[in-house]
This record gives C-alpha cells, structure tokens and sequence, in this order.
C-alpha cells in the first residue's frame, strides 16, 4: 500500500524539522516526547527538562482517534492542566499494565460497534497548553480523486467533526498548480468566522501547511486543533499518511520514520515479515497476508488480480472461513525467491492438522503469465516441496495447480513429475482450463 | 484518435530490455509488419550504436541512443514511448518526451512511482493531448497491429489467444496478468480482441477506464466491450455515467474483483496499490451492483464470465473473422557473430555497398579509386570533385622518399630477406602520432578551434597551453617565398572545386599569423589534407558529429595509410632488385654510454 499511517509524534518531527522553511513567521516549541511506559518518561525528563518543569498531557499514539471519547487523553490530575511528570508515568503505567478497549467510532458520545481489545505501547507527551476556544483552529489536507484539496476551519477540535458541513472551507487545487496560483486561492477562501485581525496570520499558516503537505509527500495531513497565539503556534493534535513510494527521494526530508501496525491488529507474524523483507529486495513482487492460520485452503498465486480471483472465487464457493492467506508472487521472481516463498507457506500450512480432520488444499494458480518464465518459478516451488514432503504428507496435502505463460508447460509437466515422485497428492491444470476452475474442484472434491 | 496503434505505429523503448524487444520483433514478424515496431532504444549507459535482434530467421539491427531526443530526432516517425525506466526515473523520463513532443502514447511500466509524481506526470500529458498507459501496466496490443513488450506473452500463447489478429471486443482491465487471462477467455467463447488496454495496478494511473472505452466507442472495429476493475476507486462510475449520457453505446460486459475485501478492514490490501475501498461506493460489490443497474452485463462472478461473454458475443451475430496468413518464428535461431555493411558476395557478383564490382572497376564506368573508397569506407556515392580530390591525396601521399622512418624500416626489413608483406607491415607500423599523424591532428585542432570560434590568437594560445605544436603547421625547409607546390595545388585544387572551404579559410588566417612569427612555419601538405578533407565532408552534407567521429576513429589516417603503402611496396620491391645485403648499422653512429648496473 503507497499510502501509510505514522504517529503523531513523527508526524510533528517531520514538521518541525522543516518548521522555518514553510512557516517562517511562526514559532513552534516542538515539546514532545514518544515513550513506552511511565519509566521511559521519567528517563527522558533527563534530557527534556521541561517534562519536570511544566504540567502535562498524554495519550496514546497509535494511530487511532477519538482518544478524548475513548477516556485516554490525561490532561488533569484534580484540575485541569495540573499533571506532573509523576502523574503522567503513572497513569501511562496503569494503561499499559492491562489490555485496553478502544472504540473507533461513536455517536455522541456513545461508542458504536465493538471495541478493539490490545496492549497501549505507544504514548505521547507534551507541555499543557492554555488557550481560548476562539484561539483554536482546523487544517487539514489530501487528495481526492485528482485534486489536492485543503480543508480549513475558524473551530477546531469536536466542533469542526460534528458540523463539518457548516464550518468548513474546502479549496481544491489540480496538481499542476503554481505557488501562486495556490496562495491566491487560499487568502481568498479563508473561513469567514477567522477574526478580521487573524485573516492574513491564518492565510499565512495555510499556505505554508499547504505546501509542506505538497512538498513533503504527505498522503495526509491534518491538525485538529492547532492554536495560534500571535506568533505562536501549538499543534494540539495530528494525523498524517505518507506516500511511501516517494520514501526514495525523502530519505533526509523524513527522517527515521516508522509505519505501526494499527491498534488491535494483530502484529505481523515473523513469516509475514520475512517475506516484506524479500520482497523490499527485489524487483519482483512478494507479498503475503495470515488471515486465518488455522483454516483449511491455502493459495499461492503468481500476479496481483489473479490472487484477488482466485480469493473471490474462494470466498464464494468455499466460505471465508476455509481460506488462510492472501499473497501474491509476480514480476519474474526467482527460482531462489520463489523457493523462500513457497517454504515460507508450507511451514505455515503443515503446522496444525485441519480441526476437522479433512486434507488441506494447496491452491497454485495463476492467470497466463506475461513474461514470468513458470518452468523457473515452478522450479522453486519444486524444491521448496523436496523440503517440506514429510510434512506435507503427515498433515495431509492435495494441491491443485493452474497455470499458462512462458514455459508453462515444462513447469505443469516437473511439477507434476516432483509431486508424483515424493508421493504428494497433485493435480495439474494449463490454460484450457478456467483460470479459478480449480478452487471449484478442490472445494467441490 | 479512433485507434491507439496501426501497422505502421512505431515506438522508442526507453531501456535496453532484450526479451521485451525481441519478443515485439517476433510478434511483427508474425504478423508480417511491414517495419519493425521498434524504431531505437535508449539505453543511457549503453556503449555500442545498435542492439542486434531477430526478425524471423534473420537477424536486424535497432540503433541505440544514450538520450530520448536523440533516438526520437533520428526516429521522428515513432511516435510511441515504451517508457520501462525503474520508478525512480520513470518520471523524469515521461517529462522530458513530454517536454520533446511528437509522441502520442507513452507507456509507464515501473510500479510505485511517487504518487505526487504519477498525478503530476499523468495531468501534464493529459493536457498535451498524450495517451498515458500506465504506470505499474504491462501495455496495450491492437491485435494484428502492433503490441507493447510483453503484453500476451509467448508467441505461442499469442496466437493461440487470437491476439494475432483483430477480433471485436475492445479489453480495458487494471491487472496485466488477468489482461493476458482474458484474452485467452475472449478468444475461446468469442472472436478475440480488436484492441485491449491493461491501464495499471498504481492509485494514479495516466488514462482510466472511460478514457479507454470512449476511444473504442469510436473504433468500428470494436463491436463491444470488456472491463474488469478492482476493488477501490470510482473510475467505473464514470463508465455509467457514460452509458447514461448515451456517450457509450456499444454493449459492455463487466466485472469489478475483489468482492472478498468486505470480509476485511482495509489493512488487508487485497492485490494492487490502487486496489482499497475507502467507501461502500468502491467496494466490488456496490461497483458491480451499480453496473449491472446501468445496463452493463455483468455475471454472477469471475467464474461466469466466460458464459457471459458468449452470451453477449453471440447476441451480436457478428461475421466470422477471416484467419490471416501468418510467419512462422523459427524455434532455434543462432544469431550472427560478425556484421558487415558494406559489400555482399552473396550473390552472382559480389557487390560494393550494393554497387556490382564490375559496375565500378571497369575503365568503361569512368569510376576511379575514389569512387571504390567512397563506396566500402563511406557506403556512400561522393560527387566526382570529392573522388578526385581523394585519388590527389592518395597521389600526394604516395611517397616521401627513403629517409623517413615509416620507409626506412620498410627497407631495413626487406634488407634482412623478409618477404614484400611483413616488410611493408614493419613500414605501416610506425605510422601513428609523429609519422603521418600531422593529418588527424590537425583535422582535429583545426576543426576544434573553429568550432569553438577561437580566434588565431586564441587557438595559438590553448595550442601552447595543451603543450603541443600545431599539427599541420610548419616545414624544414619550405616557407612563403619558397611554397610547397602540393599544398599550392591541393588549394587550388579546392578553391575550382569545392562548392565552400570553410575549415581552410580559416587555417589561413592561423596561417597568416604563424608565418608573421617565423617564415617557414606554413600550413604544410599534411594540414592542407587533413583540413580540406573536413571541408570536403561539410560540402557532403555530413553532420558535425560524423565528421568528428571520422576524425577519432582514425579515417584520416587511412588514407595515408593506402596512400603511403604505395610507396612503402616502391622501396621495398627496390631493395629486392637490387639484391642489397642485411644491413647492420655502423657502429661509429652508436653514442655508447653504459654504466655498471648498481645492486639494490
């Protein structure tokens, strides 16, 4: 995926690191810290005397919202804006002693749906800061269809997200407009409810926010609120994506940034982290998904929409529950990158027997390859198989095989031959049958 | 544009990417393309001028070119840019044809360009009137016509899919692989394509589906149409809308994967980058709902569509598509070890770049040995005043007496009893930098100076900084009162002949002032060649780059080289007449100065 969520604290790095370059008028503090737990916090007053000096507030950053409604934003001890460092670590240790509930999404104040259930890892910390509601205000940016469009608002906070029709400005720019054409459009859409004397001030914030968004390859950016004081300017709270294709050319500009597993999913596997590894090694593509380990139909298909078929056609005919794993190999792997892919789904799938009893299914398909030579990542798999047979035939295998292109018929014909002569259950398809034709033999069986 | 290719379309591709190429070649050849679809290459850090590649049985050369202005200036008529830079400069390569103009489909086939970049790309060639397929897209075919790389596949599959030849359904998809499937599906429950489109797997791609659809609206060779798109995005609403306006008449059968992405949140990102539902609007579903509403046939599911594209093929009582003849590419090719281009003995009479010997040698043909250069050294037929003028220097050249070193190692070695081959070899070897080399050199520093509008002052100063005397400049004993009467009529020669003598005018001037230094530093026989021979070849319309290419590859030299030999055979065929002994030089001419070798 090209668009990433990162937290807010690199978010406000990333800013504040390119602070006078987009806004050379203001100031920002950039008082924040990322930690883990409360003896984190206490470590880093060390190096960040205004943690023991000012009062705080702190909340979890991990990517999710609506941490206020959620009950995890500590900005008062017994009033508000009177939290000390201690009373931070501690609070900051009560919540990551046991799993928390998140709700992502509310109607009022009452949450809708079901919670999310993890461990908080992640807190963020910064000085309180006073200011007047009329002091608070609203930006944000992304792209919509093929438009960059800036959202601005004279109300920050819940206000703007419960009238967001009535308080919000939006102003849309095509992708090749100038800087000048940018800054004349947004001084005359400022929102109307911006005090006369705050108009040009807020122009200015906008246009440098705007441009940062443009320049940075920010996917997303939002401050909800920020607080404009004069010069001063406080970044209450962020949200942001980044295009992560454009990392390349944003080594310096970014910084070490990471990109977190969202909040109550479950952590990447160490497999599925091995073949993001792979994968961010060669030109080809490598992409694997555990979505129920347990189930009984495991695919590995060559090519991005045919692995979306041959999952479809999975999901229709045999339920959701049977499939295991989503991934995709294409782009002319290696035979060696093929292997270690191959080995990587067949340790999975050989771990447990089917809890009722029955054959796991192999699915190897593919459409009809453009130019990915099949003999040779058939090869891999050959081998990956050579490793994995015992298993293979202790839990009980039936692979069913469809595949065309480039040397397909030496790679059906070896894969045929391996199988049969390590003793696996196989059957094998070219492209005169129905490219997912096999998912309904295997279901069907 | 009612059609992206013809047979005649011809493309740049922008990377060096041989199986790709080859691959179009063989589908040409297939086809029986009258030219191959692959006008150059540009491969910016290749060395050579030309990849060879096979055309059927044989074997073709496609030039190559270290910029994309070059090959498209020296390939003008190619209009296509198969742009398979990685997504690092795939972006920066898109702009600058944009920025050269002429092209009207660019293809982008790198995955993960920056998002910024991809929209920046994609609206500028959209507002120059360019068709973008791509990026992250394996290409586009008009079947019979002309395909992108490795669209289709092997040549097997290709025409076994029916891609060889126009059918009437017209193919837009995201994914190439399922492009590929889908060909072969149209192909078994229909007639094939008539022209097909896989725009991309990236968030950003340059044309969408109705870009595409509209296109083949227009083409009468589309009967009907087939779009499969993904999971996210709205681009298949526009086709509705289409459809609604009455701007899409033709029949469109359609289906929208990834149906299983409702079971999950959008952290799974089921198949490509463009592929994730950010509303109900985007899911699968709604997208195939919406569709099916609007008029569109769509099946039950993927595994339907076969049925339904029978169906509707079949609805339309369509003519059945004659079978043309095709090429058959041979399964074993070996490919050449040598080139040659300039003559040909294949034939009844071997040829000279394509003139037969006998039409050149013969008294009767009035062609003289100027005419024999011009044709196996240039492959060209130079007017009579430039094979004159070389048969004069040839002439000029021809010998310079016993005492100069290239002569009188020809002699020393005929003298010790070797043969007129190795002794005329010892000869020619000494010709280089200080032995006839004046004629290189000052073609070169001549035409340097020029080029650079140096004055004589000028040029004399960066002669004197390089630390080099001016080739072509001074003589032992010849000056302005006592000319070289071979300089004076190689001049004159010039002066009645050639239609300009630019570089020469301006070795006078440099003359003029060297000579005013000292009385016998003249433009002497080697300069006037070596300079009137650039006037010759700017007469002859070569371009600067030729000339100088000429120079550095050591033309000029050649011509001494033949020249001299004549000579060199003279004193070598004297010395076997005159039946002369070994010779051993007197050692009085020896200076002796030899020191004991000290121990280190």
């Amino acid at each position: 995926m090209a668009q990433k969520a990162i937290r807010e604290y690199d978010a406000k790095s990333i800013l504040a690191k390119h602070w006078d370059k987009y806004f050379p008028r203001f100031t920002y503090a950039y008082e924040t810290v990322l930690v883990k737990n409360g003896p984190e916090l206490r470590e880093a007053a060390i190096d960040h005397p205004w943690l023991s000096t000012k009062t705080l507030v702190a909340k979890p950053d991990m990517l999710f919202g609506k941490r206020g409604k959620n009950g995890l934003v500590l900005f008062k001890d017994k009033a508000v804006g009177d939290v000390t460092l201690v009373k931070a670590a501690n609070w900051i240790d009560s919540k990551t002693k046991e799993k928390q509930e998140v709700y992502f999404s509310f109607e009022g104040d009452t949450p809708v749906g079901n919670p999310s259930v993890d461990y908080l890892t992640h807190f963020i910390v910064e000085p309180f800061a006073p200011h007047t509601q009329e002091e608070e205000y609203y930006i944000s940016a992304t792209c919509v269809g093929d438009e960059d469009v800036l959202y601005m608002s004279a109300e920050g906070g819940m206000e703007v997200e419960e009238g967001w029709d009535e308080k919000v400005v939006e102003v849309a720019f095509p992708i090749t407009a100038t800087e000048a054409e940018i800054e004349e459009k947004i001084k005359a859409n400022i929102p109307a409810d911006v005090a006369q004397k705050d108009k040009a001030a807020f122009a200015q914030f906008a246009i440098g926010f705007f441009k940062a968004y443009r320049e940075l390859n920010f996917a997303y950016l939002e401050i909800n609120p920020f607080v404009m004081q004069g010069r001063k300017i406080e970044l209450l709270d962020m949200v942001a994506k980044l295009d992560d294709t454009a990392g390349f050319m944003m080594v310096e500009e970014w910084g070490s940034v990471e990109y977190p597993t969202a909040f109550g999913m479950e952590e990447k596997s160490p497999e599925v982290l091995a073949i993001e590894d792979a994968d961010a090694k060669t030109g080809a593509s490598l992409k694997l998904t555990l979505l129920k380990p347990d189930a009984r139909i495991w695919t590995m298909v060559a090519g991005g929409g045919a692995s979306v078929v041959y999952a479809d056609t999975i999901a229709d005919l045999a339920g959701i529950e049977d499939l295991a794993n989503y991934g995709e190999y294409s782009g002319g792997p290696t035979t060696g990158e093929t292997k270690f892919y191959a080995e990587t789904i067949l340790d999975l799938m050989t771990r447990k027997k089917d809890l009722q009893g029955r054959d796991k299914i192999l699915i190897i398909g593919g459409a009809i390859a453009n130019f990915t030579d099949v003999a040779a990542t058939f090869t891999g798999i050959i081998l990956a198989f050579e490793e994995y047979a015992d298993k293979m035939k202790e839990i009980g295998v039936k692979i069913y095989v469809r595949r065309g292109g480039p040397n397909y018929e030496k790679g059906l014909r070896d894969i045929k031959a391996a199988a049969d002569r390590l003793g696996l259950w196989i059957d094998v398809y070219g492209p005169e049958t129905h490219v997912t034709d096999i998912v309904r033999m295997a279901v069907e069986a | 544009m009612a059609q992206l290719f013809t047979r005649d379309t011809q493309a740049i591709f922008w990377n060096n990417n041989t199986t790709a190429i080859q691959r179009m070649l063989d589908y040409d050849y297939t086809i029986k393309r009258d030219k191959p679809s692959v006008a150059a290459i540009v491969a910016p850090t290749s060395s050579g001028k030309f990849e060879k590649f096979f055309y059927g049985p044989d074997e073709i050369m496609i030039p190559t070119f270290k910029t994309t202005a070059e090959a498209k200036e020296a390939q003008p008529q190619a209009d296509v840019l198969l742009n398979f830079a990685s997504f690092r400069t795939a972006y920066d390569v898109t702009m600058e044809a944009l920025e050269i103009g002429g092209f009207s489909t660019i293809m982008i086939t790198a995955e993960g360009i920056p998002e910024r970049l991809a929209r920046k790309m994609n609206a500028t060639a959209r507002a120059s009137g360019v068709v973008v397929i791509g990026p992250a897209t394996v290409g586009g075919i008009a079947p019979g016509a002309f395909k992108i790389a490795n669209v289709g596949g092997t040549i097997t599959n290709i025409v076994n899919s029916k891609l060889h030849r126009a059918g009437s359904c017209g193919l837009v998809t995201r994914s190439g692989g399922l492009f590929n499937e889908l060909s072969n599906i149209i192909s078994i429950n229909a007639d094939g394509i008539a022209e097909g489109v896989a725009i991309g797997g990236d968030r950003f791609v340059g044309s969408v589906f109705i870009d595409n659809l509209l296109r083949m609206e227009s083409n009468p060779q589309v009967k009907y149409m087939l779009l499969l798109g993904e999971v996210g995005g709205i681009e298949e609403y526009k086709v509705i809308d289409a459809i609604k306006e009455g701007k899409i008449t033709k029949p469109v059968i359609a289906w929208c994967i990834g149906t299983i992405a409702k079971y999950y949140d959008s952290g799974v990102q089921f198949g490509h980058a463009g592929a994730s539902a950010n509303a109900e609007r985007e899911t699968a579903e709604a997208k195939n709902r919406a569709m099916s509403e609007a008029g569109i046939y769509v099946p039950e599911s993927f595994n339907d569509l076969p049925n339904k594209i029978k169906e509707v093929y079949e609805s339309l009582n369509l003519a059945p598509i004659a079978e043309p003849e095709m090429n058959v590419v041979p399964t074993v090719r070996r490919s050449k070890q040598f080139i040659c281009t300039i003559s040909d003995d294949r034939g009844d009479e071997a040829t000279y770049a394509g003139f037969p010997i006998s039409s050149v040698a013969l008294p009767s043909t009035g062609k003289g040995i100027g005419d024999v250069i011009a044709l196996l050294w240039f492959k060209k037929q130079y007017p009579k005043w430039a094979t004159d003028f070389i048969e004069t220097v040839l002439k000029t050249v021809a010998d310079h007496g016993p005492a100069v070193s290239g002569a009188h190692n020809a002699k020393v070695t005929a003298r010790a009893g070797k043969s007129v081959v190795e002794s005329l070899v010892t000869g020619l070897l000494t010709i280089g930098p200080r032995f006839g080399g004046a004629i290189d050199g000052a073609a070169q520093y001549f035409k340097y100076a020029d080029d650079n509008g140096l004055s004589p002052k000028e040029f004399l100063a960066y002669m004197k900084n390089e630390g080099i005397p001016i080739p072509g400049i001074g003589h032992r004993i010849k000056s302005l009162k006592n000319p070289d009467l071979r300089v004076k009529g190689l001049m004159e020669y010039a002066a009645e002949y050639f239609p300009s003598t630019p570089l020469l005018d301006y070795a006078r001037t440099v003359e003029a002032l060297t000579t005013s230094k000292k009385e016998n530093l003249i433009l002497n026989v080697d300069g006037t060649i070596g300079i009137l021979m650039v006037d010759m070849w700017r007469a002859l319309g070569y371009a600067e780059e030729d000339i100088d290419e000429f120079i550095s590859s050591g033309t000029l030299n050649a011509f001494f080289i033949v020249g001299r030999s004549i000579g060199f055979i003279g004193h070598i065929l004297d010395e076997k007449r005159l039946e002369m002994p070994m010779y051993r030089h007197p050692m009085d001419d020896i200076l002796y100065d030899v020191q004991m070798a000290q121990e280190i």
